[in-house]
């Protein structure tokens, strides 16, 4: 990837960031933490990957990305406001009553939304499905879906991870957003889904391990998927929970909970700071 | 006559309406040679998947089919569709309002010797709360075989509850056309009136066999649609006869009574008696001692009929 584009991505990064951080802290709730660890993982996929049209969001030969972990709905309507397919005053209504923005996304409600999530565990069969209706009807797009590293706890996950691989979808590339932090604690501590490459690799997937912060590793991977042939990826992306924001990164206290006026007032100080570096970089 | 089961019915349904509708496509979990989805799966091969046993897995695999155009069918015995795949059910197919058909094989204590775990009579309550979802119980092959085709046409979510046992047909193929909401009068009465669902239609019509014998006359009323149900009907059999009961194979709590109870007690209040399974689980045993240890019979409703015929104003 050229420096160029790397640095616009960045910068759209930091916008998707301030986002989550003023959507929660008006709502008064919400969940930061799992939203800013997926950040360069939706920015790359809806920036620069899916073939996806805001004007002709129902398109049938669309690419699809179903949200798992639905919690992260803040990242994923500010992607959606940011790609237009919302508008970014909309965003301002997010979990309030007279809103389409529901705590955890409604397909019927928000277009570009496409699967209702938040019940965990259950994105990675619909994601099987529209794989599989695409083998089905002949058609090329792809289908991603992102997948928490606590909601793998889900048995449901390797009821799908099962399924994916049985019927050969190669169509589909999961990503883990592999933070190491859920509600209770490390992951390791609460119940331990490691070693996550091995199970998936045993359960056969193709499985590629990057820093899911760093732009250049995130397309290495994606294009790879693509190259794969008769079996399901993953992409198990190392990342930050909280990431961008000092006080936030790696603090299990801000999975679900909002930043008060303060709080967000400082992380929006530090994440402006951070677009003025871009900028400076020329 | 040969006695055909629904779930036998459901599968030839499936493997006929699949020839027109080319979007249909059959999920299973693992139980297609009793589900009968295996007809499906014979003529329509690449339009049939396994999902091994997995129903949590069957149900979100089905709902992800859907978004994308597909009518899927997702198949297993009701006591796994409704209950152990229940969040599945709600959140993945019933919030998003998916085009989703649950075939559910093998309800009620008629399966006979599998027993407690495998016979569902919580299935009609748990489904029906579920917004926007349709939930049908057809009684016999002619009957289901409509339900298929409500459950094509209809773009929503759907439940068709079916049975194990063969049964008698009541209907001659060809001759019912089946409206979503709606009941079939079998015969208009005025003392008393029974509506049943399911097996227990067939109890209902030897029941009023037996009352008229008595020179009692009997409303009698097919229900394949429980929800919506039909408010209209239900009405109409409570100003006509001035009492009610109603006959299922499923908890009394929450079922298809509770179903007539909330129409009428908001309406039209009569007396209502309901023959079902009384808050309790079910029992081995060959179907048609299990059915008389729950007193599933036609016997019991003719009891409950003249019960409930004392109470009337």
């Amino acid at each position: 990837m050229d420096k160029a584009k790397e640095k616009e991505l960045k910068k759209i990064a930091t916008e998707i960031r301030k986002s989550i951080i003023i959507q929660t802290a008006e709502a008064g709730s919400g969940h930061p933490g799992g939203s800013l660890s997926g950040v360069e993982i939706l920015t790359y996929l809806y920036f620069v990957e899916m073939k996806i049209d805001p004007k002709n969001p129902k398109d049938p030969d669309r690419d699809r990305f179903v949200l798992s972990k639905g919690h992260a709905s803040p990242l994923l309507y500010a992607v959606l406001a940011e790609k237009g397919f919302i508008s970014k005053e909309e965003l301002k209504g997010f979990r309030q009553i007279y809103s389409n923005l529901q705590g955890h996304p409604d397909m019927k409600k928000v277009p570009g939304v496409e699967m209702s999530t938040g019940s965990l565990g259950q994105g990675l069969s619909v994601a099987n499905g529209m794989a599989l209706a695409a083998k089905l009807d002949k058609k090329d797009y792809r289908v991603y879906v992102l997948l928490g590293d606590g909601e793998i706890q889900e048995g449901q996950i390797w009821e799908a991870a099962m399924t994916a691989a049985h019927y050969k979808l190669d169509n589909l590339t999961a990503f883990l957003d592999h933070n190491g932090l859920q509600i209770d604690g490390k992951i390791t501590e609460v119940m331990s889904p490691e070693p996550v490459d091995e199970k998936f690799k045993a359960f056969g997937w193709h499985v590629i391990k990057i820093d899911g912060h760093d732009f250049n590793q995130i397309e290495g991977a994606v294009n790879e998927a693509k190259t794969v042939k008769g079996k399901p990826t993953i992409i198990i992306a190392e990342t930050v929970k909280g990431k961008g924001v000092s006080f936030m990164e790696n603090e299990v206290g801000w999975h679900g909970t909002a930043p008060n006026k303060e709080q967000a007032q400082k992380a929006l100080e530090e994440l402006q700071k951070q677009y003025e570096a871009l900028e400076v970089q020329g | 006559m040969a006695k055909i089961a629904t779930r036998e019915a459901y599968g030839q349904a499936l493997a006929e309406f699949g020839e027109i509708y080319k979007d249909i496509v059959v999920l299973d979990a693992d139980l297609s040679k009793s589900t009968r989805t295996e007809i499906f799966k014979k003529k329509f091969p690449d339009r049939f998947f396994n999902i091994g046993i997995a129903e949590q897995d069957l149900m979100a695999t089905a709902a992800g089919l859907a978004t994308c155009g597909k009518i899927p069918f997702a198949s297993t015995f009701a006591v796994f569709a409704a209950g152990r795949a229940y969040d599945q059910v709600r959140n993945s197919i019933g919030y998003p309002h998916l085009n989703v058909k649950i075939g559910a094989s093998h309800a009620g204590v008629s399966i006979g010797e599998d027993g407690a775990s495998h016979q569902m009579l919580e299935d009609i309550a748990l489904m029906r709360v579920i917004p926007g979802m349709v939930v049908l119980s057809p009684s016999d092959a002619v009957s289901t075989h409509e339900c298929v085709r409500l459950a094509i046409e209809h773009e929503g979510p759907v439940y068709i509850r079916l049975g194990r046992l063969g049964v008698e047909e009541i209907y001659k193929k060809g001759e019912l056309k089946l409206e979503l909401g709606k009941g079939i009068v079998l015969q208009k009465g005025t003392d008393v009136g029974i509506l049943a669902t399911g097996l227990m239609v067939h109890e209902a019509i030897k029941a009023a066999k037996m009352l008229q014998e008595e020179g009692i006359s009997v409303y009698l009323v097919d229900m394949p649609c429980i929800k919506p149900i039909d408010v209209d009907l239900i009405l109409d059999v409570a100003k006509t006869t001035g009492c009610i009961v109603t006959a299922e194979e499923h908890n009394v709590i929450g079922g298809f009574g509770s179903a007539v109870a909330e129409v009428l007690i908001q309406n039209y209040p009569v007396p209502v008696k309901m023959v079902g399974v009384n808050d309790e689980f079910g029992r081995s045993g060959k179907p048609e001692d299990v059915l008389k240890y729950y007193k599933l019979t036609a016997e019991e409703i003719v009891n409950k009929a003249k019960e409930v015929m004392k109470l009337k104003k």
